[in-house]
């Protein structure tokens, strides 16, 4: 059997209504190339890139838009072949200042390419060249943080991989991406995984899935059986969430904490995304950048919720518009999941390598409340998947005694909402915690 | 899609279980139920009367002061709503009305409003007001009792004016005939002399369980509450069975199994961790029964619980989980 069961229980979390239903069975589809790009160059965290573009130079797809600007960066190529219009000043995702290369596409000659060279057998590669080639491609995590693939797959020396974990919990509500590409592209996530193994050269690895997949869990156990493939095998996670948060996973999976502060590397764990396995594939096989991912499109606000592969820069209005439009009654756009994704005014925002989800929420979805008082009910303790006191911590920021939050290990927690979730006080905790860690942060260092 | 809609921005995360401080308290409310039908069975139209005035001064003192103190209103959490019905099951029925209204002034204005309202008050509420009334009007808050079913050892029944805790208290002889089989049951379904709302054990111990299925409250203090009131009264029992009242008797008398369940549960005024809430009920336990066998009053579940609230910022200092990833003996 390659199926085994997380040994590990997680303290805390929380049920939230999936709703994963209203696109996951929704095959992907592609979405017809934009007029207008707008290629942001913070699709990753770390430095942004660097444009090495200008305004009126005609590009070709595939063609580098902006290189990487130091260890922890990472390139931008262009989705498409077209004319660069200007580089301007944005706004990203986030909502934090971005800079944007718009990119008016060719429409008539889509494959005017800069070439590629696919290989035949990447077992030939030596890592390297395989981690030469992530690099370039500018893969980058696509779970949510965007961190660089290259510098994750490059662990310190000293700290040897024993295990590598492909997070396919999606433990989000609403999105299916993830799941869409382990149901729809099992050789391009297994070799993925494969290549991954050889990089770090590791014996080990495991596809945690959450349970509520078991069409996924199925199809991945019998490809990786029928290609008699050993090294992989599938690890079935209790469905809630943050069951796909790192530190968690690698508890369940493993029983190893890593510790505050560290990174995975240092319990000899390294988790790679699901969508990031694949292009991590597509960079090494197919020697293809990150130039489009898989996004869900879904919430109650959109007519045909869907699965949509759409080039990076593409304006979230696009996407609604190929779904069928928003619904009346839409409160609130989400880049992201409900838990931890971020609200957009606007749907002039585009798509980056990290836009797991574009979420259009109606008022029965969303929570909209006053704050009041907290009653010390502790349910966010309960909650909390770090072990942490909300409570507690957000009567520090409260305060503003920001020292205090950070002798109480603010800094550890990793927003995922589980204790605003559950808080009956509608207590904004995450946003507390959010301010205190951006002063913290830009404190000098002791 | 018109081009003027405005969308709402707002931190994660978007989505919320739904629980709300209304839900909790509304949850609380139903959960003393039971023990109002006990106490309309036991006391009659007392028990009615206490509870409505109880209740209604309760919510206007609040509406009042958050009035004056310009401050948003507040009724419609039904936290008044709660502590109104738990001073109410803390008098006795022949308890006076406008007295009853004093101590709800003391609970909700002087207890809680002055310190902040919900969630700042570092004493329960009911609590304030019933050890203010307690303390005010002894002799009122003692009871005008006229019957009493008490059986004792020869089988003579009524004798009168005594609660089980103050017969115990009163006693000089031996007092084993109230531990007897037929007291004891007396005892557990409410058949003795007490304020309208402890005196049923079973109608209490209902309303826990439904809060313990709600998730309203878990079983940290109240099970370590009971529990620690059992071991010190089993201990006591063993040593001097003549001299001191069985372990039943203390688990079902006085305001244990009220104070056990709904007051020391109250989450503003108790731990928020887990380890916090055990070293909470323990703590009630011991002075509890230190009181019940050695103080000067009969019943020492209203002290102990009000001890123990003032330590409790002390106990979130102390016990605090065990945070993810970090090794043991680092802080």
């Amino acid at each position: 059997m390659n199926i085994l069961k997380a040994k590990f229980k997680i303290h805390g979390g929380v049920h939230p209504k999936y709703r994963k239903e209203l696109a996951r069975n929704e095959e992907t589809k592609r979405l017809p190339l934009p007029k207008i790009l707008r290629i942001s160059t913070t699709q990753h965290l770390g430095a942004p890139s660097k444009p090495v573009v200008k305004k009126g130079d005609y590009v070709k797809k595939y063609q580098l838009l902006a290189e990487a600007a130091g260890f922890i960066s990472a390139p931008v190529h262009s989705p498409a072949a077209g004319t660069i219009k200007d580089i301007v000043a944005g706004t990203g995702a986030t909502g934090t200042p971005i800079s944007e290369i718009i990119l008016e596409t060719n429409t008539t000659s889509d494959e005017d390419l800069v070439g590629v060279f696919p290989t035949n057998d990447w077992n030939t590669l030596s890592p390297e060249t395989i981690l030469n080639r992530v690099r370039e491609a500018g893969v980058v995590g696509a779970g949510g943080a965007g961190f660089p693939t290259y510098v994750k797959l490059s662990p310190p020396p000293g700290k040897e991989i024993q295990t590598l974990i492909i997070n396919g919990a999606e433990c989000e509500p609403y999105l299916t991406a993830d799941y869409r590409l382990m149901m729809e592209h099992p050789k391009c996530l297994v070799e993925g995984i494969q290549i991954i193994c050889k990089v770090l050269n590791v014996q080990d690895a495991h596809i945690a899935i959450e349970d509520n997949k078991p069409e996924a869990i199925e199809l991945l156990s019998k490809y990786i059986k029928d290609n008699g493939i050993e090294n992989i095998k599938i690890a079935t996670l209790p469905t809630f969430y943050p069951q796909g948060a790192e530190k968690q996973q690698i508890f369940a999976v493993t029983g190893k904490q890593v510790p505050s502060g560290g990174l995975p590397s240092e319990v000899g764990v390294l988790v790679e995304n699901t969508g990031t396995t694949v292009a991590i594939y597509n960079a090494v096989v197919k020697d293809l950048p990150f130039i489009e991912r898989t996004t869900t499109v879904s919430g109650y606000g959109i007519e045909n919720p869907s699965n949509v592969i759409a080039p990076l820069g593409t304006p979230y209005q696009d996407l609604i518009d190929f779904c069928g439009g928003a619904k009346d009654g839409v409160k609130k756009i989400i880049s992201g999941g409900p838990m931890m994704g971020f609200a957009q005014a606007t749907t002039e925002t585009t798509t980056t390598k990290t836009t797991s989800g574009l979420l259009l929420l109606t008022a029965k979805e969303i929570s909209q409340y006053e704050s009041a008082p907290c009653i010390s009910c502790g349910r966010c303790i309960a909650a909390c998947p770090m072990n942490l006191m909300p409570a507690e911590l957000s009567q520090f920021c409260e305060a503003e005694d920001f020292e205090s939050a950070a002798a109480n290990r603010v800094m550890d927690c990793m927003e995922c909402g589980c204790c605003a979730f559950s808080c009956p006080a509608h207590r904004p905790l995450v946003q507390h915690f959010r301010t205190a860690k951006a002063f913290l942060r830009a404190q000098p260092k002791k | 899609m018109s081009e003027e809609q405005f969308y709402s921005v707002s931190s994660s995360p978007h989505v919320h279980s739904g629980a709300s401080i209304h839900g909790i308290m509304r949850d609380v409310v139903i959960a003393m139920i039971p023990a109002f039908i006990a106490a309309v069975i036991f006391f009659g139209l007392d028990a009615v009367r206490l509870t409505v005035v109880c209740v209604a001064s309760c919510v206007i003192f609040e509406y009042l002061s958050r009035r004056i103190m310009k401050r948003n209103q507040t009724i419609s959490d039904l936290s008044a709503v709660i502590t109104g019905m738990l001073l109410a099951y803390n008098l006795p029925p022949s308890f006076p009305t406008w007295m009853a209204i004093v101590g709800s002034f003391v609970a909700i204005v002087i207890a809680k409003q002055l310190f902040g309202g919900l969630g700042y008050n570092p004493f329960n509420p009911a609590l304030a007001g019933r050890l203010f009334l307690f303390l005010s009007f002894a002799f009122a808050m003692s009871g005008n009792w006229t019957d009493w079913n008490y059986i004792n050892a020869d089988n003579i029944a009524a004798i009168t004016g005594a609660t089980p805790l103050g017969m115990l208290q009163e006693s000089t002889g031996s007092i084993s005939f109230l531990s007897s089989n037929s007291n004891i049951l007396n005892l557990f379904l409410g058949r003795v002399n007490g304020c309208i709302g402890e005196v049923s054990s079973l109608a209490l111990i209902l309303g826990g369980i439904y809060l313990l299925w709600r998730k309203v409250i878990t079983w940290h203090i109240p099970v370590a509450y009971i529990g620690t009131v059992a071991v010190f009264a089993t201990i006591l029992y063993v040593i001097d069975p003549t001299g001191n009242a069985s372990p039943l008797f203390h688990l079902f008398s006085g305001g244990l199994m009220l104070g056990a369940i709904f007051m020391a549960t109250d989450m503003v005024t108790s731990p928020t961790d887990k380890s916090g809430m055990l070293v909470f009920g323990i703590g009630c336990g011991l002075l509890t029964m230190i009181i019940r066998k050695w103080g000067s009053y009969p019943e020492g579940v209203s002290f102990s619980i009000f001890i123990m609230n003032a330590a409790t910022p002390l106990l979130n200092r102390v016990c605090k989980p065990k945070m993810f990833g970090l090794k043991k003996g680092k802080a």
